[in-house]
């Protein structure tokens, strides 16, 4: 589903990641961690789009194509999903709005109908018991004003909507309690089938107690130094990344 | 002009000739030019009683001391005012008895202009009076609000009808000698919409007016006259759009509002006339005096404007709080992109005791855009426990457009309570970002933001209007970013 080839990026010039190689199939999910500033947040980012990244060598394929070609929009239209460390507030954007135009847009890319507001409201309620969200939340504006577990829950939620196919999860774990956690956890589970795959971003390995990840690798100053099964996590807790260091 | 606008013209003119008002018109224009004669012959031309002469003339010779204000934070061209046709009334032939007989074409142009006059406006329950070129051409629905006791005509039909409620009214809130448009306007108006609502009458549909202008070299001076007598309530709709057009043409309007007690108004604009091209070429200046007065107690003025439309935008929608318990509010939504530069704001005036007054205004400011709220909140001595709310937004796209506010307080009595909220912000890379993730296109996630920003004012507009209002800052803003 995603090949990820010798992937160099820098931003001003400055390398950030340093050839990484990546391999995802459908069924599976991969945890990536490492230490702050190792560059994970930026593989995620270049997955999704983000133009202030250069990349300087390598090649992205997702379901055969050449995804550094497309514009992030329509990477998203193509089932990838980003779950955003820091999910943006929209101020006077209602979640209801923004969801449905969202789906529509997917659904225009599909060549499908644009749901009808019955049906859609009907998937929202669906949607909102995977990640224990309340009415209350999905009527107030993007994010805004949501505490820090309920923007991580609201990505969850946006991504049960959305359904992608390979969904990137940017450190949802953090700043979570042990509740929200949980229920991230639970939600990301529900989802997940033999046709999609998630990458976990994640410092630690907390959020891996729930998810079960089929292998875990380490980014280290640019560049995967360890790929493995989930045993690899409790290592790392134990020891630290120190240890990786040679 | 074009032999197929003069074509349109014509059988516009025509659909209205039953109506009578312009019997013995032979010239299309007068000539360009401003003076006692081309102001008699204005007079002349529409049949107005003396007084109404009289009172242009007293405008004029006015105006003719007063200099071209400078105070706003716009940059203003020099006007030519000899170089402007005052009056430009189409020629008048034959008659129709209903629109299946109306040259498709000229229905194709008022449905590009949004101006459904046929059935589905008839079935939304709109009462459309369009003003083009000078002239009123078409209204609709005149039975229904007849029988309601409701009047809703041109200002000229006004005048010769109503001449005593005009001669009553007309120039009790904004007077001639006002402001330099102001007295400009009223020398040389040429038509606009007349309104009376009697006692404890609640007009039952939503009245709306569109304006265009059209004819070549034309200055449109229209005037707007709402008496809402006791206990009654109104909600008027004005919606402007222009052709593309290469000059740069002077708008100069005037709106005047008398609420009697407990008398409600609500007036929303949606203003998009042609802003100039990219580099800041032709366009509209507009230059407009809005301002109500709640005269009885428990009364009430809410204006909701959005502007998106004309090069200059001068304009302060105002009210004089004068009754007891009286409201006053002011939600407006302003674009300016490319080269368009808008100074507006709000007047509240408060000498009736419990007055309260809300503003929200909302700049949105893209590519070399210049945005400026400029509002004043006035209490005078005795408007024992006065309150206002501002709040004051910005939000700029771009780093080469400019947001300024000038808030004005001039505050006479101590119980009065005052807020004033102000914020800036950007359209940030990770708003659109974030829509983008989710597979929304740029063009749409702006759309999106900027429409989630105005909300609160677009929420306080009628709901076909708020559809439109929504595309039409959406459709402003287009290329703005990215």
């Amino acid at each position: 589903m995603l090949e990820i080839k010798n992937l160099h990026v820098a931003i001003d010039g400055k390398e950030i990641l340093k050839g990484i190689d990546l391999s995802v199939k459908p069924g599976e999910v991969h945890a990536i961690m490492g230490p702050n500033g190792s560059g994970k947040s930026t593989l995620a980012a270049i997955l999704a789009g983000r133009n202030t990244f250069e990349v300087t060598k390598g090649s992205v394929k997702y379901l055969n194509e050449n995804l550094l070609d497309l514009a992030p929009e329509d990477r998203a239209r193509k089932g990838i999903f980003l779950g955003f460390q820091y999910p943006v507030e929209i101020p006077g954007v209602s979640m209801v709005n923004f969801m449905k135009t969202a789906i529509n847009e997917q659904r225009k890319f599909n060549n499908l109908e644009p749901l009808s507001a019955s049906d859609f409201l009907k998937l929202m309620r669906e949607k909102k018991e995977i990640v224990e969200i309340t009415s209350s939340l999905t009527n107030r504006s993007v994010n805004e004003g949501f505490s820090g577990g309920e923007k991580k829950k609201n990505e969850i939620f946006q991504m049960a909507i959305l359904e992608p196919r390979l969904a990137i999860l940017d450190e949802t774990d953090s700043g979570l309690d042990i509740d929200a956690l949980r229920i991230v956890a639970n939600g990301v589970n529900k989802l997940k089938n033999k046709d999609n795959a998630t990458i976990i971003i994640t410092h630690y390995q907390r959020l891996l107690e729930h998810i079960i990840p089929d292998f875990v690798h380490v980014l280290y100053k640019g560049k995967i130094v360890r790929s493995s099964s989930k045993e690899l996590a409790l290592e790392l807790e134990e020891k630290g990344y120190e240890w990786l260091k040679d | 002009m074009s032999a197929e606008q003069d074509q349109i013209l014509d059988q516009v003119t025509s659909n209205d000739y039953k109506y009578g008002f312009y019997t013995d018109i032979e010239v299309d224009a007068l000539p360009k030019g401003l003076n006692e004669d081309i102001i008699r012959m204005i007079s002349e031309k529409k049949s107005e009683p003396e007084f109404m002469l009289e009172f242009r003339l007293k405008a004029y010779r006015h105006w003719k001391t007063m200099k071209m204000p400078n105070w706003a934070h716009l940059k203003l061209p020099e006007i030519n005012y000899q170089d402007i046709i005052y009056y430009a009334a189409p020629k008048q032939r034959a008659t129709y008895n209903g629109l299946e007989e109306v040259d498709p074409e000229l229905l194709a142009t008022f449905e590009k202009l949004g101006i459904p006059l046929e059935e589905q406006k008839h079935l939304s329950g709109v009462a459309v009076d369009a003003v083009m070129d000078s002239v009123s051409v078409k209204t609709t629905f005149r039975e229904t609000l007849a029988e309601l006791g409701i009047i809703f005509c041109s200002f000229s039909e006004a005048v010769q009808e109503h001449p005593d409620l005009v001669k009553k009214y007309m120039g009790s809130v904004v007077p001639y000698t006002d402001n330099y448009f102001a007295a400009l306007n009223s020398a040389v108006f040429s038509d606009g919409s007349f309104c009376y609502i009697p006692k404890g009458v609640r007009c039952p549909m939503e009245l709306s007016t569109y304006f265009r202008i059209n004819a070549f070299n034309t200055g449109q001076f229209e005037r707007t006259l709402i008496i809402a007598d006791d206990d009654s309530y109104v909600s008027y709709l004005e919606g402007c759009t222009a052709p593309q057009r290469d000059e740069n043409r002077l708008h100069a309007a005037i709106v005047e509002i008398i609420n009697h007690d407990n008398a409600e108004v609500k007036y929303s604009t949606v203003q998009n006339w042609y802003p100039g091209n990219k580099e800041g070429k032709g366009g509209i200046f507009n230059f407009v005096t809005k301002r109500g007065i709640c005269k009885g107690d428990n009364s009430k003025i809410s204006w909701t404007q959005v502007e998106t439309g004309s090069a200059i935008t001068w304009k302060y929608p105002s009210c004089i709080l004068k009754g007891e318990n009286t409201i006053g509010e002011f939600y407006s939504v302003a674009v300016t992109n490319n080269h368009q530069q808008a100074d507006t704001g709000t007047k509240m005036i408060h000498i009736g005791k419990n007055s309260r007054s809300t503003i929200i205004s909302k700049g949105i400011s893209a590519g070399f855009g210049q945005n400026s709220y400029r509002g004043l909140v006035k209490v005078l001595k005795n408007a024992d426990n006065a309150r206002n709310f501002t709040q004051c937004d910005s939000l700029l796209l771009g780093d080469q457009c400019g947001a300024h506010t000038f808030p004005y307080l001039e505050i006479d009595n101590e119980s009065a309570i005052i807020e004033h909220e102000a914020t800036t912000s950007k359209i940030g890379e990770d708003q659109i970002f974030y829509c983008n993730q989710r597979g929304i296109n740029t063009e749409n996630a702006i759309g999106l933001i900027i429409n989630g920003y105005a909300k609160e004012v677009l929420n306080k507009l009628p709901m076909e209007f708020a559809v439109e209002a929504q595309k039409l800052l959406q459709i402003s803003l287009e290329g703005s970013v990215g």
